[in-house]
């Protein structure tokens, strides 16, 4: 295992990544920021996912070396990244829209839920 | 052999039927059918009874069980009918009177429009329905069901010109009143159902026997609180004088003849009860003593037709309560049956005169209508006599028979009842003489209008009138007949355990029991001559004064239960609506209302709008679980 960062360090990244994008997503009124940020939160959670993943193969491997125990999380990863790429076309459609509409894309504009 | 007491049902059906065909076609029958069917049903009803009545009297009796009406856990109702010498008595009395009333008004509500003349023929079915349940149920709740349905019909049948406030609010203190003795009946069942897990009067009565006396003191007592409001005695009698409000052959039929002996019915069903309870029965006896004494005070300075006739029933009453108090129970149950004659004769009468007079009942203003009224009068005439106790009319003997007990269970009993007899002559014959003798004092108009009633009014009246003077004769006394007196003789199996339980020996020798008949004659007779010479040459025009302004006013009783009764629980009424009712309920209901109010209007402004708000508070709560997830489990 030598060589191998510890997980420790993936989850500190994580955690920061993570912690960057919701200050981003509170404090940002731009939606395409706002955008990139929850972009980021779902990265964070992503790389978590991976570390784990990698990690949890690794101590399986000692005991059986033919596994492929843990590797799934890792495929699984692949599959958000397509659901983000959809939900970023749906998400960016928006945006224009409402740039369309307001010609700007400050998100305090779309406080009409309200009335 | 087909047992005829099987077909005891139909009895109370066939008015059932009859409620119901005139009840739901008011709007097409006509006149002439509804009284068909009216007085049809009764009439095949009333030769069913008779009947049922040869065959009781050929000593067939028993309890005919149609169904299981209430069945929960070891308590079980039957829907019973007791038939015995007592209920097929009353069943005589009821079907056969009934009828001739019902008979008599086809013609006195004739100017009706047709739907209100059927209407009054439904009620008066339902009436005689609920009347024939109450005495034919065998236990007592079916015996209450009854009860419940006179009450009912006699508010409907008080209130029948609804269109007069005052007739209404008469229906109305008939019913509240009736409801405050219902409730004691009720109490009085709960009780016993409690005590002998049965209400079925066989099962009662044979285990009453092992019961404390105490709790059948309690029993019987609150079964007396119901009797006094349906049989109108002190204290609850004030609805039955109000009560002529309505037409007259109501008066006859329910406040006079049936319904208000449902009282004396109920307590001499229940004589086993009472005689194993004697608080109970003194406390009947003196009630009722009370009740004909102040009764008849009061009759004597009515000027109302109806309210002299209304006033002298409650006393009436009060006397067979005495006897039902002093254990002659055939001698109140006698009465019962003479009463229901003479004085459902004299209500007819009136009724006729009435009918006669335009509507007019203030006896001022009568006066003279014997020759134009023959039939009516010679009728009147005899109800009166029967009912000042004349012999051989059918008043003496009921009437003797209750004073002979009342003297042998106390002497003051003996003079207070002769002299309310005596008192029941006078008032009578005051208002035959202000009606019939001396001159007409009414309008030309009404003078000219005078005219004797029709048949069907009329023969009701004859046939009442035979009954009157006739009645009497199945209650002959010991002292001028041995084994005469065949009434007592046909009702010994329902009173057979009561007599047994007392077992007293007839003291009262036979000179002084005539020496004691001849006083009370003789008292009669005094005051009716007093009363004829008195009332027929000059009668009492003007307004009374002093002590006759006491007894016309009904010594204030109505006005002393206003007082103590009605004016406390009205301002007690106002308390709550204004200040309970108004800052108590209305502030907390408004309060939680206004409450709930601020809240909502505080927590809308955290709906803001701003997305970026809403996501600072969902940040903010899942970091708030998190810290409870890792902290706090």
């Amino acid at each position: 295992m030598e060589g191998l960062m510890p997980i420790n360090y993936y989850i500190f990244l994580a955690l920061a990544l993570f912690c960057i994008g919701v200050v981003g997503v509170l404090t940002r009124r731009n939606a395409i920021i706002i955008f990139m940020c929850i972009e980021l939160m779902l990265n964070a959670v992503n790389l978590l996912l991976v570390a784990f993943s990698k990690m949890h193969h690794l101590n399986v491997l000692q005991t059986n070396p033919a596994t492929n125990v843990g590797t799934d999380a890792q495929l699984f990863v692949f599959f958000i990244m397509v659901v983000s790429a959809a939900e970023v076309s749906v998400g960016l459609a928006i945006i224009v829209m409402m740039y369309r509409n307001t010609h700007s894309i400050d998100i305090n504009f779309l406080n009409r839920l309200k009335h | 052999m087909n047992n005829v007491l099987n077909y005891i049902w139909l009895v109370p059906l066939l008015p059932l039927v009859g409620f119901l065909i005139n009840g739901l076609g008011r709007n097409f029958l006509s006149k002439t059918l509804v009284s068909i069917i009216g007085c049809g049903v009764l009439l095949i009803s009333f030769a069913v009874s008779v009947y049922i009545f040869m065959s009781v009297k050929s000593g067939n009796h028993e309890v005919v069980k149609l169904f299981d009406f209430i069945s929960a856990g070891t308590l079980s109702i039957p829907f019973e009918f007791q038939v015995d010498a007592l209920s097929s008595l009353f069943l005589l009395i009821i079907t056969g009177v009934g009828f001739l009333i019902h008979l008599y008004s086809t013609a006195y509500m004739h100017e009706e429009s047709n739907a209100h003349f059927a209407r009054y023929f439904a009620y008066l079915n339902l009436f005689i329905f609920s009347m024939l349940l109450l005495v034919l149920g065998g236990n007592y709740v079916i015996m209450f069901i009854g009860w419940e349905g006179v009450g009912l019909c006699s508010y409907l049948l008080i209130g029948y010109w609804f269109k007069n406030t005052d007739y209404n609010n008469a229906a109305r203190k008939a019913f509240i009143m009736n409801r405050i003795g219902d409730l004691g009946f009720l109490l009085a069942v709960f009780w016993m159902i409690q005590q002998f897990g049965s209400t079925s009067f066989g099962e009662v009565f044979s285990k009453a026997n092992g019961i404390s006396v105490a709790v059948l003191t309690g029993i019987t007592l609150l079964l007396f609180v119901g009797a006094t409001g349906k049989s109108a005695q002190i204290p609850l009698y004030t609805w039955l004088p109000d009560a002529m409000a309505g037409p007259t052959p109501v008066s006859a039929l329910i406040h006079a003849a049936t319904m208000v002996t449902a009282g004396i019915y109920m307590i001499a069903r229940s004589n086993v009860l009472y005689t194993l309870a004697p608080v109970s029965q003194s406390v009947v006896a003196i009630v009722g003593l009370a009740t004909a004494i102040l009764a008849a005070t009061i009759a004597i300075k009515q000027n109302d037709i109806k309210k002299v006739l209304a006033y002298s029933t409650v006393s009436q009453l009060g006397y067979m309560f005495l006897g039902l108090g002093v254990g002659a129970y055939t001698g109140a149950v006698f009465h019962v049956m003479t009463h229901a004659f003479f004085k459902a004769l004299l209500f007819l009468g009136a009724g006729s005169v009435i009918h006669a007079m335009h509507h007019e009942q203030d006896i001022r203003n009568m006066g003279g209508l014997k020759k134009k009224l023959p039939v009516t009068h010679l009728t009147f005439l005899l109800g009166c006599i029967a009912i000042a106790g004349i012999p051989p009319f059918s008043g003496f003997f009921s009437k003797d028979e209750i004073l002979a007990a009342a003297y042998e269970a106390s002497p003051v009993y003996w003079i207070i009842g002769v002299a309310g007899a005596m008192m029941t002559a006078f008032y009578m014959f005051r208002l035959y003489a202000s009606t019939f003798l001396g001159t007409f004092r009414g309008t030309e108009k009404q003078e000219h209008h005078l005219h004797e009633s029709p048949a069907a009014m009329t023969i009701p009246l004859i046939v009442l009138a035979v009954l009157a003077v006739m009645g009497g004769l199945v209650g002959i006394p010991k002292v001028f007949a041995e084994n005469a007196h065949s009434l007592e003789h046909f009702l010994s199996p329902i009173f057979a355990q009561s007599e047994e339980l007392v077992k007293k020996e007839h003291a009262l020798d036979h000179t002084k029991e005539i020496g004691l008949m001849a006083a009370s004659v003789i008292l009669a007779l005094i005051a009716i001559v007093y009363a004829v010479n008195r009332f027929s040459k000059k009668p009492e025009l003007q307004e009374a004064e002093g002590l006759g302004k006491v007894l016309a006013n009904k010594w204030y009783v109505d006005e002393l239960y206003d007082a103590i009764i009605g004016k406390p629980l009205k301002a007690i009424s106002t308390f709550f609506n204004n200040v309970i009712e108004k800052s108590g309920i209305d502030g907390f209901v408004n309060g939680i209302g206004v409450g709930v109010q601020y809240a909502s209007r505080q927590l809308r402004l955290l709906q803001s709008g701003q997305v970026g708000s809403y996501i600072l508070l969902m940040v903010l709560g899942t970091i708030i679980l998190m810290i409870v997830q890792l902290f706090v489990s």
